[in-house]
Formats: C-alpha cells, structure tokens, sequence
C-alpha cells in the first residue's frame, strides 16, 4: 500500500508542479507580449514614457477597461453578456435627459442605476429563459439600442449649456498627476472588482458557478442569485462607461459605442480568461485593455497611417493569443 | 484474412513531466484474440492503448505489424495501419445521424457528392454481421450509451480496423449491454480482429478474454492466456500482493439513538415512486439496485437536489423544503453527488476553493474570505483525509480520482452534517482509497452520523451497511438486517422482473413476507421502512 501510494504521491507532486510551472509561464506569455510592445514603443518614440503621452494613455483605456472589467467577471461566471454597449448607450442618454430636467449628479445616479437594472434584466431572463446568455443578451442589445432609439427620437442628445461643464467633469484632469476623471474612475472599478473577484466569497461563488454549475449547486450556492448579480455588475461597469463617454463628447446617442462588446470581449480573452468560464482574473483583463490600447497610441506615437490600424489590431491579438495557446498547448 | 495479424509491441515508455507512467513495455496482440489489458488506476493502461493507436506520443517504444516496424505517430496513421481506439470519451458528432458518423469522413461520394444509397446498403450489411440494431437516420445524441458505443465500433469497422483498442467500454453499461457488448466483442475476434480490451471488472475480462496482460506502475507484469487466471490471481498481479478486500465492521447503533432522517413516501416522476426509509443516528443504510432503479434520483430527491413531487423529508424533527440544497444544507444534510467530475467538483480551481465551496459563510468577514482559516481548516481536512502529494493550491484536476474523491468528502465533512448521503462513495477510485473511504464511512456513523449509501458495487453495500435496501423500479424492494442477505439475494432482487418469463425469486430464508427485517436483529431498526406503498 504504501508503495501505490507513495508512487502516486510523487506523480502527483511532480504533475502539479508542471502543471503550475506552466501556469506562470502562461501567465508570462502574454505579459512578455505586452512587454515586447512596451520596450519597442520606448525605444523608436521619445514620447512614449513621456508623463503626458501615459496619462493620455491610461484615459483612452478607461472606456474599453471598464467594458472589459464587466466581460471578466461575466466570462469567467460562464455567460457572455453581448449587450453591455447598448445598457452603455441607454444609460448615457438617461444621464442626459435627467441631467436636463433634475441636474447633474441626479443625471449619473440615474444612469447607473438604469444600467444595474439593465443587467439585471439580462440575469433574470438568461437564468428563466434558458438560453445560452450569448443569445439572450444579443436579442436584447438589440431591444436596448431600439430603446435608445426611442429616447432620443433617433437625435443626438446634449445636456443643457448651463450643465454642460458639471456633466463633463469625467473627462477632466485630477489632482494625482493630472490623470484625468475617467481614468481614475477605470481604476477604482477595476480595483473593486479585482478584490471582489480574488477575496470575496462572492468571487468565490462566480469562479464556482463558471467552473460546474451542477457542483456550485449541489454545494448550496444560489446559482440564479450569482448570475442575476453578476450581470448586474456588468450593466453598472458599462452605465459608468457610458458616462465617461457621454462626457468625452458631452452628449449621447443610440449607435454609441457599437460594436465595442467584442473589443471588451477580446480583451478579457487575450489576457487569457478562458471562454469556457471558471478560469480567469481581472488582471488579465486588464493586459487585454493594455495590449489593445498600446497598438492604437503606438500608431499614433509612431505617425503611421491609421487606415492599417485595425489589421495591424487583428494581427497582434492573434499573434499573442497563438504566444499563448503555445505555452499553454503543452499542458494537454 | 487468412493468416490472422501479430502485432507486437516493444519497449513502449512514456512519462509525463518527467514521471514515468510507462516503462519499457512489451508483448505481442494476436488477429482473432481479445486481449485484456489490467492495472490499478494510474497503471499506465490508458496510457499504452493511446500511444498504439496514435493518440499519444509514446518517449519510447515501436510497432511491429507481422514483424514489420509501422509508425503510429498520429490517430490517422495508426488508423491507416488498422489500428482503432474506442476512448472513454467517445469522439461522435452528436447532432449527424447514426450513418453520418459511421461513415465520418469517408462517406461514399461521386465527384465529391454524396452518395447516401451507397452508404446505407454497406451499413445494412454491417449491421447484419455485428448483429447491431441501429437506425441508421437517427441522430446520435438521442441515443443511449450503449448505441453511441456501437455507432464507434461499426466506424472502426468501416475504416478497416483490424486491431481495436477499447478503453473500459463497459463502465456505464447495464448488464443487458454489456452481455451485448461481449457478444460483439467475440464476433469481432471471430472475424480476424484484434481486440485490446481495458476494463476493471475482473470476471468480464477472464470471460470474454483469451490473454491477459497486467500492467503494475507503468511495468509489464505478466501476460498469458486468460484460462490460467482467476481474479484473485489477477488483483494480486495488480497490487503486487495478495489483498482481500476487507470492510471495516461498522459499529453497532445504540438502541436508543434517535432517528436523524425520516423521509416518507418520496416522489419524482416515475424515478423514485414512493420511497420511505428512516435513518438512526450512527446508522448506515446501503440502497443497493440497477442503473435506473432510481437510487441516485431517491437521493438527490431527498437532499432537495431535484424537486420532489410527493413526500416529506424530516432531520432531527426539522422539515426539509424541496428542491432546496441550501435549505437542506442548513438542516444538517450533505449530499457527495454520484459524478464527482460532472457533479462534485469545479475541476479548474484549487483543492482549497473546493474544499470551501460548501461552507463559504462558516470563514467570512464582511463578505470576505478569511484566508488564514481556511487554509487552516482545509489543511486539517486534508491531513485527516490522508490526501498525499497535493498541496492546497493545486487545481484539483491535477489528482487521482482517488485523491479527488476525498476531496469532494472534505468539501461535506467541513461543515460536519448529520445526516451523509453518498451516491457511489468509490467509482474510480484506486484500492487503496477506496478502503480508506469505506474506513471513513464506519468512522463517520460510529461518531454519531447517519449514512444513506447508495452503490452499484454490491459487495461495499454488503460490507459497510447496518441495513440493505434494495430499489426496483422507483421502489424499495426488499430490506436486509446486515449479514442477511447474499450478494446474489440482492441482485436477484434488483433484476427480479427484468428476467423475462421468471416471478421474483423466492424470499431469503424461505420468508412470506417478502424483504421484512427481522425485528429481533439487534443492528436493526425496528421500525419497518420499506412499507409497500399504496
């Protein structure tokens, strides 16, 4: 006996040990591809490391990283949530009008609860209907962005002039290194949810319900609970994303943010999220954002036509992902 | 097929992140035999079967087909030379029909369009020799198992294979299919095949098989032809050393210990058709019966898993609500689910998340996980458990079934129920485990616990139980005090009706009544829990 087992002990240790090795070097393989940018960037510009050109740089990722924030934590409960730009349209233009008829801060706590219930709605009917979530939030972008149709009489909407300072206040620079609002705002979510993902016993329950949900309810957790929250949390990321955006502009319409789901998506999977639920974390999320990020202001930096941009976008997503798919390939 | 095929293999070593589980294996497969292949889990049998048939790159090792060397390096070339594996997974397309995948990729065509005349007139005259009853336009996920399998078999038939390699082909099968199964398996050695048969159950190999091979750690341990094995002979070839599988006696229940679980006339659909059994504390009850009698429906509809249709389920005088697991959970029940994969664990995260999954509110503060203790207690756990090699971290994927088994035991045991249900307490889980789990269970009752066990292994519902039930049909049967009942009684009872022509077979020990405990049997119950319903 002790020899079956102990042979089985050291098959088991030294099995794990690969296993987790290949886990960091996993981990590495994306990172190292950022990293490959970050140093080429630094190298052929001047104006990469440049104070002015990071702050610009951390502005332009708050939108895409609060929308990737919110595909995380649905992605890794084992859900896709394919409306979260429609709840961010939907929500902007409730900022505005309540903005217009009851001032600047009613108009942002509206929005926010309007994309809470929003996500909510998602939950209720992805976990009564029993469609795959993939369908069910895609039929019901649909429904949002035709609501936002509605609202705005298909116009672009505008807070009153008088307002119109206080309703862009996301958009202007803070104390703390003149990072901008919107920036600071990404961090502080991405920072929430980071610690509600790793720490939380609500994080717990979501890497549970992604990895088995038959497990995660036979071990008593209320799965319909978990996923109506979960997606709740999504429509809150995107209503305040739809808020940095409405800012930006200092106005809302129904096509914003089209298509921007999938970019979000892609973020959260390049980082190396598993599609398949359970596995995954905020930060990884967060590499996304910044590998896409970095390919736009790299274009920028570098004066290149920005006609190539999105090929050049497609590429380098693929390119890191197969990086990734190499190192991980080995574990099976 | 005039000169039937030899095919040896030689020197096969293969080990994975740098741990042997192959080392140097050799013997040689005959055309017209079935060959048995055996080991404990984690014996590298697995292991061997895919690396000839191409699915796994062995480190080590060749094929020589009638003397000549042949490479397998991929699942295609293995299958150009005739080589088939049946996995345990089967690899169908489950939205094509029963045709299609027969004749997956290889489907009769002219100028690239199908001709599905061609294949179905070549299907019907396989179907003829194998003796299979398929309809060929059915879609293959609407099928049972047991078809699915022989859908696999009739395309390693169509692809020509003239060596097949099965992987424990019969695990989930009824006895019915898996008699079939056998049949097939004969036929197919009858034409000229190959067949690598791996399989844990002992007296279907020395039945069906006409060599043996067993495998001890990834060693060749010996092979010869199946008449000169008993299965004694074999377990001590798998465990290198005689071994009598010995239950622990579990300790005698208290005449005044109180009823912990009362559940009266349990319903749900026509799985589980009136179901009432009473548990004492230091208890455990065995519910022996077939596949689909509705033991594991009876269980997972009394911890609330599935809603109930009818009936009342008390702990300890507190009533259960249906269809509730945490409900059921508060009231001192815990449920080890049947599938440990599929129902038990979140296989991508950690032995400690898992561990916790099932009492995260126990370690929190203010929503957050206290780390500290829960390493601490899951630690403790995995001591007590005897789980070795693995530390808390590691994704639970990374054990042995074993390992894993008694993981999914810790997950319960944190929050110390009263009232256990375990649905196949062993499946999959290596020799040594498995007693350490049957050691566990007596332990468990003797603290005070009360055990309702269910299990497809006869022997452990005979070995570790103070009462047997035995289920049929969505009902309990028949009910024996431990040391009553035969392990043959039992399966009569639970195949009774479904021996054609034959009445259930007369009562143990020549009693009217049939399947009444002796109210005089000390280790018993008095009170009767199998009344026939209505």
């Amino acid at each position: 006996m002790t020899i079956t087992a102990d042979t089985e002990a050291a098959t088991e240790t030294t099995g794990r040990a690969a296993a987790s090795r290949f886990t960091k070097l996993h981990d590495f393989g994306i990172v190292l591809s950022v990293v490959v940018i970050v140093i080429a960037l630094s190298v052929t510009t001047q104006t990469f490391l440049s104070t002015g050109n990071l702050v610009n740089l951390l502005d332009q990722a708050a939108v895409i990283g609060l929308l990737a924030c919110a595909a995380t934590l649905v992605i890794i409960s084992g859900a896709f949530d394919l409306s979260i730009t429609a709840v961010l349209a939907v929500s902007a233009i409730v900022a505005v009008v309540v903005t217009t008829h009851a001032g600047v801060p009613a108009g942002m706590a509206a929005a926010v609860l309007t994309g809470g219930v929003l996500g909510a709605i998602n939950g209720l009917v992805v976990i009564t209907v029993k469609v795959h979530s993939f369908i069910a939030t895609l039929a019901l972008s649909i429904i949002y962005r035709g609501l936002a149709v509605i609202l705005t009489a298909g116009a672009i909407v505008y807070p009153p002039d008088d307002r119109v300072t206080a309703f862009q206040a996301l958009s202007w620079p803070t104390t703390l290194g003149g990072i901008t609002a919107a920036s600071l705002l990404f961090l502080v979510v991405a920072a929430v949810c980071w610690a509600m993902l790793a720490g939380s016993t609500f994080g717990r329950r979501i890497y549970a319900v992604g990895g088995n949900e038959e497990a995660a309810r036979l071990s008593g957790i209320r799965v319909g609970g978990v996923r109506v929250a979960v997606f709740a949390i999504s429509g809150v990321c995107a209503a305040l994303a739809g808020l940095v955006l409405a800012a930006r502009g200092g106005s809302a319409q129904a096509s914003m943010a089209t298509g921007m789901e999938l970019t979000a998506i892609a973020a959260a999977v390049v980082g190396g999220t598993s599609v398949l639920g359970g596995e995954g974390a905020i930060w990884r999320g967060l590499i996304g954002v910044l590998l896409i990020t970095l390919i736009g202001n790299g274009f920028n930096l570098l004066g290149w036509d920005t006609i190539y941009q999105q090929v050049v976008q497609g590429a380098l997503i693929l390119g890191a992902v197969s990086f990734d798919r190499l190192l991980r390939g080995r574990r099976s | 097929m005039s000169q039937p095929v030899r095919i040896d293999l030689e020197g096969f070593g293969k080990a994975y992140g740098g741990v042997p589980v192959l080392r140097d294996v050799s013997f040689t497969l005959y055309g017209g035999r079935v060959h048995g292949l055996l080991g404990e889990n984690g014996a590298g049998k697995s292991t061997l079967l895919k690396a000839v048939c191409g699915a796994v790159a062995p480190d080590t090792g060749r094929v020589l087909l009638d003397g000549r060397p042949i490479s397998v390096g991929s699942p295609r070339d293995a299958l150009r030379h005739g080589f088939a594996l049946i996995s345990q997974e089967l690899a169908l397309v489950p939205a094509m029909t029963v045709l299609d995948n027969v004749y997956l990729g290889r489907w009769h065509n002219r100028l690239g369009w199908r001709s599905g005349r061609k294949d179905g007139r070549t299907f019907a005259r396989l179907l003829e020799r194998t003796g299979f009853e398929l309809d060929p336009s059915a879609l293959v996920r609407d099928l049972p198992l047991a078809a699915q399998q022989q859908v696999e078999i009739l395309r390693a038939l169509v692809s020509g294979a003239s060596v097949i390699g099965m992987d424990e082909p019969t695990a989930l099968l009824t006895k019915t299919e898996t008699d079939r199964l056998m049949a097939v398996i004969r036929q197919l050695a009858a034409d000229g095949t190959a067949v690598v048969l791996i399989s844990h159950f002992l007296e279907e190999v020395l039945s069906v098989c006409d060599d043996v091979t067993v495998l001890r750690d990834g060693r060749h341990v010996v092979t010869g032809p199946a008449a000169e094995q008993t299965p004694d002979s074999l377990v001590r070839h798998m465990v290198g050393r005689p071994l009598e599988l010995m239950y622990p006696e579990p300790a005698p229940v208290a005449p005044s210990a109180p009823v912990l679980l009362s559940a009266r006339d349990v319903r749900r659909g026509t799985a589980v058709r009136g179901v009432s059994v009473e548990i004492r504390a230091g208890e455990i009850v065995g519910v022996a019966g077939l596949v689909g009698s509705g033991r594991s429906e009876t269980l997972r509809a009394i911890f609330g898993a599935d809603a109930r249709d009818g009936g009342t389920v008390v702990v300890d005088d507190r009533a259960v609500p249906s269809g509730s697991p945490p409900q059921a959970m508060a009231a001192g029940m815990a449920m080890v689910p049947e599938s440990r994969k599929e129902q038990g664990l979140v296989l991508a995260r950690s032995v400690r998340e898992n561990m916790a999954l099932a009492s995260l509110g126990s370690r929190q503060l203010a929503g957050f996980v206290q780390g500290g203790a829960e390493r601490s207690v899951a630690g403790t756990m995995l001591r007590d458990l005897d789980v070795r090699g693995s530390d808390l971290s590691g994704p639970v994927w990374t054990l042995s079934g074993g390992n894993q088994q008694k993981v999914l035991f810790g997950k319960w045991l944190l929050e110390r129920p009263r009232v256990l249900l375990v649905d196949e307490p062993t499946r999959g889980v290596d020799v040594a485990a498995k007693s350490q789990i049957h050691r566990l269970l007596v332990d468990l009752a003797a603290e005070g616990m009360a055990v309702l066990m269910v299990s497809s292994e006869v022997e452990e519902v005979l070995g570790l139980s103070h009462r047997v039930l035995v289920m049929r049909h969505g009902r309990l049967v028949a009910e024996y005090a431990r040391g009553e009942a035969t392990r043959e009684q039992v399966l009569a009872m639970a195949f009774a009706d479904d021996l054609p022509g034959t009445d259930p077979p007369p009562e143990p020990g020549g009693r009217a009544a049939p399947g009444r405990v002796d109210p005089t049997t000390p280790t018993v119950s008095s009170r009767t829990s199998t009344e026939e319903q209505r």
